[in-house]
C-alpha cells in the first residue's frame, strides 16, 4: 500500500512536468527559445527548458525519509521522466493525424515537431524523446540520491556554465574590443559557447564553490571578526567607492548598444524607487503609476519641443522642474479622493486613474493641445554649455544622477520620522492613526513623493527618446514596474535595482523572450509570493517580518491539522 | 485633536466640491443636449437603440461581474483575473469549436444544438482555468495579508493572457455568427438585433437559474454559510476549500457563457478581450454592491446603459468632440465616483471596515 502511495506521486508529479512541457511546446517558447545556443551544437535555451521539465519532474517523484531504496528511487525517477514525454508525444502524433493544426494552435509548427523529435522522424524521433526525457527523469531523481556536500558544487557549477552560455552574446560584445580574435574563437562559438568552455566553466565552478564551502568561507569569517572595527568601517567604504567607480566607468566597458539598455533600466529603477515608497513603504497598492509617467514627459514634451504643439519652447533644464512639480501635483490631486481606500479597492480605482488618463490621452478631445496618437516631436535635449546630451551615454549619467538622487532621498526617508510613519501605515491603519499618525498628510507625502520620481523619470524619457506617444504609456508599464520592486523586495532600495536588472535588462538583451515576457512576469509573481514572499534581495526587516509570520502561519495550520483530524 | 478634524472637513469639503462639479455637468450636458440641441440630432428610434445596445452591453457586464461579486462575497478579495476566465472560455471555444462548426456548415443548418455545444466547451475550459487558478494562485495564500492575493492575481492574469496569446496567436479570430441570428427581430413594432435579443435572453435564464441555485440548493446554502462565516461553516461541517472552489467554477461557468454572448455581438475575439471587460464588471459588481448577484445584475445592466446614453446625452451636450470615444472613461469615473461616495453600492449592506 505505501509503495503504491509512492508511485502515484512519481505519477503526479510526471504528469504536472508533462503537462508543463507541453504547454511551453504548444505556446511556441521552446521554438522561440531555440534560436539561442547555450552551448553551441550541444544544447539551446528552447531544448534546456524542455529538458528541465523532466529533471524537475524526476526530482520530485520521491521524497527522502518515505523508506525508498535508491533503485526505487531511480525507477520512480524514470517513470515520471516518461510521463512527462507522453503529452509531447501525443502532440507529435497529433500534428501527423492533423495536419492543418496550425491553424488553431498558432505554434505548433513544424520546426517545433523537429526539435521534440531531434530531426529524426515521428516515430524513431519520438522513441528518442521518451528515451532521453526518461534519462532525464532518473538523473533528477538521482540526484536526491547524492549527500548535500555534493549536490551543492554541482548546482552551483551548472547555474554558472548554464548562465555564462546564456550571456554569451553579451560577454562577447563586451569583450570584442579588447581580445584577440584567436582567443574569442576558442571560447565562444557561433552562438553560445563552445563545448570546451563549458566543460572548464563547470569544472573550476565546481572546484571554487567546493573549496569555498569546505575552507573559504570559514577562513573568511575568521579574518571578518579578527578585524578591528575602524578597518572593517574603511574596508566597506572602500568596497562602496569602487562599486561607484565601476558604475562610473560602465558605459566605456559596454558600448552603446549595452548603454542603451543600461538606460531603460536605469529609467526602471528611477520607477521603482518612487514606487518602493508608495507601495513598498506605506504599503499603498498603486496601479495608475504610469500616469505620473506619462504626466512628466508630457510636460517636458511640451515645453521643450519645436513642433507645432510648443509652448514655451525653453530648456530641457528649465522644464524639468516642472515636469517634476506637475507630476507631484498630480499625485496629491489623485491621491485625495482615494485617502479613505485601502487595500485592494485602492488599487482598482488607481487602476482607473490609469485608464482614464490614457484614453483622455489619445481622445480627440484633447488632441489639438498634446497630439492624440501622433504623440509629441522633436523634444529638446539637455544641453550645459556647449555640450548636448545625444549618445546613450551622456544620458546614461543623467539617469544615473536621478536614480542616485532619488535613493538618497529614499533611504533618509526611509530612516526619518516620515518614513516610520509610512511604515506603520503599511502596518495597520487604524492602529497608526490611534498612535496620532495623520494619515492624510502621510498618505498625501507617500503619493506626492513617489510621483515626483515618476515623473522625473518620465522627463528624462521623453528627452532621451526625443519624441513621445502614448501607446508608450500603457499599464503594462505600471505592471512591470510592480514586478520589479515585488520580485527585487518590497521596501528595499538594492531589491529596486536587483528586480530591474532581472525583469527589464535580461528580457531586453535576450530578445527572444519579448513575446512572453508579461507571461513570465505573471508566473514570476505568483511564485515569488508563494515561495519567497521577501523577494531577491529584501530588506532585512521585512524578511524578519515576512518569516515571523511564516512561522504563525505554520503553527496555524498545524493546529487546524490536528483539529480536522480529531 | 482639533487638527484632525480640520483635516477630515478639508477633504470632505474637497470631495463635496469634486461631486458637485461631476453632478453639474452631467446636468447641463444633458439639459444642452436635449433643449438646445448642441452637437448631432437623434431621433427617437435611435435614442431606442442607444438603450437597448446598453442593456444588452450591460448583461454581458452583469454575468462577468457575478464572478467578481461571488468571490468576494466568500474571500473578500478581488479575483483580478475574472476577465481572463472569461476571455479563455471565449477564446477556445471559437478556436476549437465554432470556427470547425462554421467550416462544416453544421453552424447554420442547426444553429441552436452549435451554439450549446460552443457554450459548453467554453464553460468547460473558463471552469479549468478557474479552478487551476484558485489551486495554485489563491488557496495556499487564504492566511496571507490581503495585499498578497491581489497581487498574484495580477500575476495569473497577465499569465493567463498571454498563454493564451501564445497558444492560440495575437490575430483577432472572428466568431461565426448562425445566419439565423443575422439581422432583426420586429417586436412590438420596434426592430432589434437579434444578437442583442439573444444575449438579453440569456441572460436573464442564467440569472434565474443562479439565484435558483444559490437559494434553493443544498450546495448553495454551503456557499452562503461560507461567505457568512468561514470556521463556523467549517464546525457545521461543510467543506469549505471544497465550497470556495465550487464558486470560484460558477462564478467562471457564468463568465464563460458571457464570452460565448461577447463573440455573438462584436463578432470577434482576442486575447486581451477579457482585460477591459473585466474592470467594467468589477465596476459594475461594486456599483450594484458588492457580495450582492441581485446588485451584479443591477449594476451591470446599469453601467451599460449609462455607458451606451451617456457619450451622446451629456458628454455631446457639452460640445466634447468624439464623445464615444470617451465611453471608457465614463465607466472609470463612475468606478471611482461609487468607491468614494458609495463602497457599499446601490443595494450592498454597509460592510464593516475589515471587510471594506
Amino acid at each position: 500500500m505505501a509503495q503504491s502511495t509512492n508511485f502515484s506521486k512519481a505519477v503526479r508529479y510526471g504528469l504536472i512536468a508533462g503537462v508543463v512541457a507541453l504547454s511551453v511546446s504548444a505556446i511556441g517558447m521552446v521554438e522561440t527559445f531555440d534560436v539561442r545556443d547555450i552551448i553551441t551544437g550541444v544544447l539551446t535555451l528552447g531544448q534546456l527548458l524542455l529538458f528541465s521539465t523532466a529533471l524537475i519532474g524526476g526530482y520530485f517523484s520521491w521524497k527522502k525519509g518515505e523508506g525508498v531504496t535508491p533503485v526505487g528511487a531511480l525507477l520512480r525517477g524514470l517513470v515520471a521522466g516518461l510521463l512527462t514525454a507522453v503529452p509531447l508525444v501525443f502532440l507529435i502524433i497529433l500534428t501527423v493525424l492533423w495536419p492543418d493544426i496550425r491553424d488553431s494552435f498558432v505554434n505548433v509548427t513544424p520546426a517545433l515537431i523537429n526539435i521534440l523529435t531531434f530531426d529524426q522522424g515521428t516515430v524513431t524521433g519520438s522513441l528518442i524523446l521518451l528515451v532521453v526525457m526518461g534519462v532525464l527523469g532518473v538523473i533528477g531523481a538521482a540526484f536526491d540520491l547524492l549527500s548535500e556536500r555534493i549536490q551543492k558544487p554541482l548546482l552551483y557549477g551548472l547555474l554558472w556554465m548554464l548562465g555564462i552560455g546564456l550571456l554569451s552574446e553579451i560577454l562577447l560584445l563586451i569583450l570584442r574590443p579588447y581580445s584577440p580574435r584567436a582567443l574569442l574563437a576558442l571560447l565562444f562559438g557561433d552562438k553560445g559557447i563552445t563545448p570546451a568552455t563549458a566543460v572548464v566553466i563547470f569544472v573550476l565552478a565546481v572546484a571554487i564553490n567546493a573549496w569555498w564551502t569546505a575552507r573559504g568561507k570559514e577562513a573568511a569569517e575568521r579574518r571578518r571578526i579578527a578585524r578591528p572595527p575602524s578597518t572593517a568601517k574603511q574596508l566597506r567604504r572602500l568596497n562602496i567607492g569602487l562599486l561607484i567607480a565601476f558604475i562610473l566607468i560602465l558605459p566605456f566597458i559596454m558600448g552603446t548598444y549595452l548603454t542603451e539598455v543600461a538606460d531603460v533600466v536605469g529609467t526602471f529603477v528611477l520607477m521603482g524607487l518612487g514606487l518602493n515608497i508608495v507601495v513598498g513603504f506605506a504599503g499603498l497598492l498603486d496601479l495608475g503609476y504610469v500616469a505620473f509617467f506619462a504626466i512628466g514627459a508630457y510636460v517636458m514634451g511640451l515645453l521643450t519641443t519645436q513642433g507645432d504643439l510648443g509652448i514655451g519652447g525653453i530648456s530641457f533644464w528649465a522644464a524639468l522642474p516642472f515636469s517634476v512639480i506637475a507630476a507631484t501635483l498630480a499625485g496629491i490631486i489623485l491621491g485625495v479622493p482615494v485617502l479613505r481606500m485601502r487595500g485592494d479597492y485602492l488599487a482598482i480605482v488607481t487602476l482607473g486613474f490609469g485608464e482614464i488618463i490614457r484614453v483622455l490621452v489619445v481622445s480627440d478631445l484633447l488632441k489639438p493641445y498634446i497630439g492624440g496618437a501622433q504623440g509629441i516631436l522633436q523634444i529638446g535635449k539637455p544641453q550645459i554649455l556647449d555640450f548636448v546630451f545625444v549618445q546613450p551615454e551622456h544620458f546614461y549619467y543623467l539617469i544615473l544622477a536621478g536614480c542616485l538622487l532619488a535613493a538618497f532621498v529614499s533611504w533618509r526617508f526611509r530612516d526619518a520620522r516620515l518614513g516610520r510613519r509610512w511604515m506603520a501605515l503599511r502596518e495597520d491603519e487604524d492602529v497608526a492613526e490611534a498612535m496620532g499618525i495623520r494619515l492624510v498628510s502621510t498618505k498625501l507625502m507617500a503619493f506626492a513623493t513617489g510621483a515626483a520620481f515618476s515623473g522625473l523619470a518620465g522627463a528624462i524619457f521623453a528627452s532621451r527618446l526625443s519624441s513621445i506617444f502614448p501607446h508608450s504609456f500603457n499599464l503594462l508599464i505600471s505592471i512591470n514596474v510592480l514586478s520589479l520592486i515585488i520580485v527585487g523586495g518590497l521596501g528595499s532600495l538594492p531589491g529596486v535595482v536587483v528586480g530591474a536588472l532581472v525583469l527589464v535588462g535580461l528580457p531586453e538583451l535576450l530578445r527572444e523572450f519579448a513575446e512572453y515576457r508579461l507571461l513570465l512576469y505573471g508566473a514570476l509573481l505568483i511564485v515569488t509570493m508563494l515561495l519567497r514572499p521577501e523577494g531577491l534581495w529584501p530588506s532585512p526587516v521585512r524578511r524578519r517580518e515576512l518569516h515571523e509570520s511564516q512561522m504563525e502561519h505554520i503553527s496555524e495550520d498545524e493546529t487546524e491539522e490536528v483539529h480536522s483530524l480529531a | 485633536m482639533s487638527q484632525r478634524f480640520k483635516d477630515i472637513d478639508y477633504i470632505g469639503v474637497f470631495l463635496w466640491v469634486f461631486r458637485a462639479i461631476i453632478i453639474v455637468l452631467v446636468i447641463y450636458g444633458t439639459v444642452s443636449k436635449l433643449f438646445l440641441g448642441v452637437g448631432n440630432e437623434y431621433t427617437i428610434e435611435t435614442w431606442i437603440d442607444f438603450f437597448v445596445s446598453g442593456l444588452s452591453q450591460g448583461s454581458l457586464y452583469a454575468l462577468i461581474a457575478l464572478g467578481y461579486t461571488m468571490v468576494y462575497g466568500i474571500l473578500f478579495m478581488i479575483n483580478f483575473a475574472h476577465g481572463e476566465f472569461f476571455m479563455s472560455g471565449a477564446m477556445t471555444s471559437t478556436v476549437l469549436v465554432a470556427t470547425f462548426l462554421s467550416a462544416s456548415g453544421f453552424l447554420d443548418a442547426q444553429p441552436l444544438v452549435s451554439m450549446l455545444l460552443i457554450t459548453a466547451v467554453s464553460i468547460i475550459t473558463s471552469i479549468s482555468v478557474a479552478l487551476l487558478t484558485e489551486r495554485i494562485a489563491y488557496r495556499p495564500l487564504r492566511r496571507a495579508p490581503r495585499l498578497v492575493p491581489l497581487i498574484t492575481a495580477i500575476g495569473a492574469s497577465f499569465f493567463w493572457q498571454y498563454f493564451f496569446r501564445g497558444l492560440f496567436g495575437s490575430a483577432l479570430i472572428p466568431f461565426p455568427v448562425p445566419e439565423s441570428l443575422q439581422g432583426r427581430w420586429t417586436i412590438f413594432g420596434l426592430e432589434f438585433l437579434r444578437t442583442r435579443v439573444v444575449v438579453m435572453g440569456t441572460t436573464v435564464i442564467a440569472l434565474v437559474f443562479l439565484y435558483l441555485f444559490i437559494q434553493r440548493t443544498k450546495t448553495g446554502k454551503a456557499i452562503r454559510a461560507v461567505a457568512e462565516d468561514k470556521d463556523v461553516a467549517a464546525l457545521m461541517g461543510i467543506n469549505v476549500d471544497r465550497t470556495i472552489s465550487i464558486t470560484f467554477a460558477i462564478g467562471a461557468a457564468m463568465a464563460g457563457i458571457a464570452g460565448v454572448l461577447w463573440g455573438l455581438v462584436f463578432r470577434q475575439v482576442h486575447f486581451y478581450m477579457g482585460f477591459v471587460p473585466g474592470i467594467k464588471a468589477f465596476t459594475a459588481a461594486v456599483f450594484g454592491g458588492i457580495g450582492s448577484i441581485p446588485g451584479a445584475a443591477l449594476g451591470g445592466l446599469l453601467l451599460g446603459v449609462i455607458e451606451a446614453v451617456g457619450p451622446p446625452l451629456f458628454l455631446e451636450g457639452l460640445g466634447i468632440v468624439g464623445a464615444h470615444q470617451l465611453k471608457d472613461v465614463i465607466a472609470f469615473t463612475m468606478l471611482v465616483l461609487v468607491l468614494i461616495f458609495r463602497p457599499q453600492g446601490l443595494i450592498g449592506e454597509k460592510l464593516a471596515e475589515k471587510k471594506a
